[in-house]
């Protein structure tokens, strides 16, 4: 699919023959952003359809307590230190940003009077700014006003080094400026296609001046509001207990008319993922369970109860195998997986097909994952089973080993294929997660009756995601021949993801493991596609480049996408909560309500 | 005995220096950092992630960083968690009244089913009684806790919907409901651990009682014709029970570190989960703290279970 056929859809969507949410899923299965999509069709000009909460009561306060089961407690409340999703969704309860991105991928305004557009004059034609005006009438949950101070604070705070703030890349390299009390501008050193992510998501929650100014910098850490917050949001600060418990309360002067509904709101952390479904879905002690990676059988059977329901939410996770393009074994300068090698047969493309054709993603998605992992082509997302034209997956042991046998791997006396003296021996490995465990051994059954032979290792995952320079086993060193995991962080724009085939983020002893290129991958037309979408400013060319570049990958097989992964959660009969792939869970918080 | 009770105190010290110098280095040489979960997130640079490490001195050669933390311990600075920038004492300090509690309360339920059992059972032994309490206190304790407290959340919260199986720490309700609401929801933990706890603790009473009635002095007792509760109660439980004040004693320090796998079951917010959680997330402050006290309580509680026994064996003398 290329630029013109791009065209062409999103020309079906203004005549009408094509619906907006046909066109976004589309999208999504050529391997785009529900965002990047929503973007297409501003830029062309389609009408945006206003997201709708459904929201129904009319007074605020009367729905009781909300109570949310976490299974990973959150350990912190400041949303520039948020280390995961859970402590986001936490710092969400209580702080806003301007913007947050609907399940269509549209931006919704909270903080903000309105969405910047270039119809609107607030977008620069040339990308390199655009303005915020900011709503009127919002106050701090301890009175003072919400000004355009607060936002220049935000900036400041999260773009100086020695605060060391986890969300520095999206602010450091801009510059914001005060118009008037309730507008502010974002300069970009250059033309920024992605413009929507300072101020706009789970990077963008404000943090009030009067109350942090005295801790910028070093001293950040020590800031008693770290604990205690004071935000905009729908519910007040009550308590806090890191890893366990979080505490809210109605906010009586919330800038929206009648919400939020519920009283009070409990945020519990702990456990594990399978009894928080049954919390939820047989007991029904608590209302809503995030993030349920739960086997499919076990989350039907607890449905079964009718105390509530499941609900997938289509996002950006995909669990996927990566190829090592250098050689695990050898050691050059202390430093195994070196740029300077390159793998002994890994390299060889009838190889690298056959392997795509032996992970037999059916089966995993079958009796693994279920509704929540489906089978996938695209490197990036794929919420439905929509195959692109240019990409596609089989599963076949036959086909693998004709490919093999046509490239000159013939078995060997044990059975395992060799050639030029080089054995078929692999070693593959992953984090210590029960699917993961099983889908290896799908992975191994089928390779081994190809005459892969295929060698399994787990590494637990606290030190497999770690970024210790001392430590062989971690995912970045990445000193065995595969490894199977899913990239985290849902991002609303595929550049993030994609930078991860760039061939100057490779990661390497030099870089102390920290470049996010894992696998080691360089493809000069990859790079130049790369730099290109960096600057192009027309949201249509740029999908049409991502998709190129998607399909580059796919192509080479530098990663084999076993299933793409979206959100599972578990919802109490009657709760009616609007939940985004694309921001955090509890980003339209104040639109939850319970039917009665 | 004040001798030794203060050569003891003494020899503590090194030995706490020494156990806190080994914990350190530990987990200094274990693999893995705070900062992990940060590298998996593409779009943090790695420059903060760098910063951090600096800041928190991780860098730093492990003589130095151990060295640090001594003198800031002896201070009373307990350390400030990577993780959740609180400092480790007002972490420990929220989760201690929950741990207390609920451990407590279940080494309370242990003591109530072992002691009267157990002398039972020894006073009248290979009867039925002590056939069946033997049975079931070997199931008891051969069956573990995880499998114990799922089957009781099935059996009490799922199909009988009797009792919470979530365990709050925020029950707002005052007076006598709130009374009623924290002992439902504090039953199954605190069933789940006594029952385990006492099924061993049975047996030990057990035979610590079977070892004295065969005694004369016991057979003399009856045959002066004392009621049989005085010949239990003075002269039996007395003298059997020494080894099991003893036992008792040295379990104490349990209490302080939880019972890791019921809190990870019913989401108790007490010291073992957060042991646990630290570990995961190679949050050393808050590790070494925990450990460190841990220890402590060890060798406190050894020393009291010595002078215990002293006291109450009038045989042992103290050199």
């Amino acid at each position: 699919m290329n630029e013109r056929d791009l065209r062409n859809l999103i020309e079906a969507v203004r005549r009408g023959t094509l619906s907006r949410r046909g066109f976004i899923s589309r999208m999504i299965g050529l391997g785009l952003t529900a965002p990047l999509a929503a973007q297409m069709l501003l830029h062309s000009g389609v009408a945006m359809a206003a997201f709708d909460p459904g929201y129904k009561p009319t007074k605020r306060g009367g729905g009781g307590p909300l109570r949310v089961l976490w299974w990973q407690g959150p350990t912190l409340l400041n949303p520039h230190f948020a280390v995961g999703t859970k402590d986001q969704d936490a710092s969400h309860i209580f702080y806003e940003p301007l913007a947050g991105w609907d399940p269509d991928g549209n931006l919704v305004p909270f903080l903000a009077a309105e969405i910047p557009t270039i119809e609107n004059g607030s977008l620069a034609e040339d990308g390199k700014s655009v303005t915020w005006k900011l709503k009127q009438g919002v106050t701090w949950h301890d009175g003072k006003p919400f000004t355009a101070d607060d936002c220049v604070f935000n900036w400041e705070y999260a773009a100086d080094p020695a605060t060391a703030t986890y969300d520095i890349a999206t602010y450091k390299d801009i510059k914001v400026s005060k118009i008037d009390d309730h507008a502010i501008r974002i300069d970009f050193p250059k033309a920024t296609p992605y413009w929507a992510d300072a101020f706009v998501g789970v990077r963008g929650m404000l943090i009030p001046r009067h109350v942090f100014e005295p801790y910028k910098g070093a001293k950040s850490r020590e800031a008693p509001a770290n604990l205690a917050p004071v935000g905009t949001g729908p519910y007040q600060f009550v308590e806090f207990r890191p890893g366990d418990l979080v505490r809210g309360k109605l906010n009586p002067n919330y800038h929206e008319p009648n919400k939020p509904y519920f009283d009070t709101i409990e945020m519990k952390g702990g456990g594990d993922a399978v009894s928080a479904a049954r919390a939820v879905l047989q007991t029904g002690e608590y209302d809503y369970a995030w993030n349920l990676q739960v086997e499919e059988e076990i989350l039907a059977r607890l449905e079964k109860a009718g105390k509530g329901r499941t609900q997938i939410i289509p996002g950006g996770n995909i669990e996927h195998i990566q190829l090592n393009n250098t050689d695990p074994w050898t050691e050059v300068d202390g430093e195994r997986s070196s740029l300077k090698t390159t793998h002994p047969f890994l390299t060889d493309p009838a190889v690298r097909k056959a392997i795509n054709l032996l992970v037999d993603k059916d089966s995993v998605e079958k009796y693994i994952y279920g509704r929540a992992g489906q089978a996938t082509a695209n490197f990036l997302n794929n919420p439905e089973r929509y195959r692109s034209k240019n990409t596609s997956y089989q599963f076949s042991i036959d086909k693998a080993v004709k490919l093999l046998d046509d490239g000159g791997w013939k078995p060997g006396p044990d059975g395992v294929r060799q050639k030029d003296g080089k054995k078929l021996k692999i070693v593959y490995q992953t984090s210590i997660n029960s699917p993961r465990q099983k889908t290896q051994a799908i992975v191994k059954q089928a390779c081994e009756r190809a005459g892969i032979s295929v060698e399994l290792k787990a590494v637990t995952a606290s030190v497999f995601f770690s970024s210790d320079v001392a430590n062989p086993d971690t995912y970045s060193h990445f000193y065995t021949d595969i490894q199977m995991y899913t990239t985290t962080m849902t991002q609303p724009d595929p550049a993030l993801f994609m930078i991860q085939f760039a061939s100057w983020e490779a990661a390497t002893k030099e870089n102390k493991w920290q470049g996010r290129n894992i696998t080691r991958w360089r493809n000069d037309e990859y790079d130049k596609l790369y730099h290109e979408s960096e600057g192009e400013l027309d949201p249509v060319k740029r999908a049409a480049m991502f998709i190129a570049m998607n399909d580059l990958v796919i192509n080479n097989v530098v990663v084999v996408p076993v299933v793409y992964r979206p959100g599972v959660a578990a919802l109490a009969k009657g709760l009616h909560a609007p939940l985004s792939g694309w921001d955090s869970d509890l980003w339209d918080l104040r639109d939850w309500y319970r039917e009665t | 005995m004040s001798r030794y009770l203060i050569r003891r105190l003494i020899i503590a010290i090194p030995s706490l220096l020494g156990i806190s110098a080994v914990l350190f280095m530990i987990l200094a040489l274990a693999p893995g950092d705070p900062f992990g979960e940060l590298a998996s997130n593409p779009a943090v640079p790695p420059a903060v992630a760098a910063a951090l490490r600096a800041k928190f001195g991780l860098d730093d050669p492990i003589m130095l960083r151990y060295w640090h933390w001594l003198i800031a311990m002896l201070h009373g600075d307990w350390g400030f968690s990577f993780v959740s920038r609180v400092d480790v004492d007002t972490l420990i300090l929220q989760r201690l009244p929950t741990t207390l509690i609920i451990i407590g309360a279940s080494q309370v339920l242990a003591l109530l089913i072992a002691l009267p059992v157990g002398i039972y059972a020894a006073i009248r032994p290979y009867s039925l009684f002590d056939q069946v309490a033997s049975t079931l206190a070997f199931v008891g304790f051969s069956l573990p806790t995880f499998f114990t407290g799922i089957v009781l959340i099935l059996v009490f919260s799922i199909t009988l919907d009797w009792l919470p199986f979530v365990y709050r720490t925020d029950i707002s309700a005052t007076g006598l409901a709130g009374i009623w609401d924290h002992i439902r929801q504090a039953l199954m933990p605190v069933a789940v651990l006594g029952l385990f706890q006492g099924a061993s603790w049975t047996r030990f009473v057990r035979s610590a009682v079977l070892d004295v009635v065969r005694l004369d002095h016991v057979t003399t007792a009856r045959a002066k014709g004392l009621k049989e509760r005085v010949v239990v109660t003075k002269h039996i439980v007395r003298n059997g029970l020494i080894p099991v004040v003893t036992l008792v004693a040295l379990q104490m320090p349990i209490v302080f570190s939880g019972a890791i796998v019921t809190e990870q079951i019913f989401r108790i917010p007490g010291i073992g989960s957060l042991l646990i959680a630290s570990i995961l997330a190679n949050d050393t402050p808050v590790i070494m703290a925990v450990t460190f006290v841990f220890a402590c309580l060890v060798i406190l509680f050894n020393l009291l279970a010595d002078i215990l026994y002293g006291w109450l064996d009038p045989r042992i003398a103290y050199r």
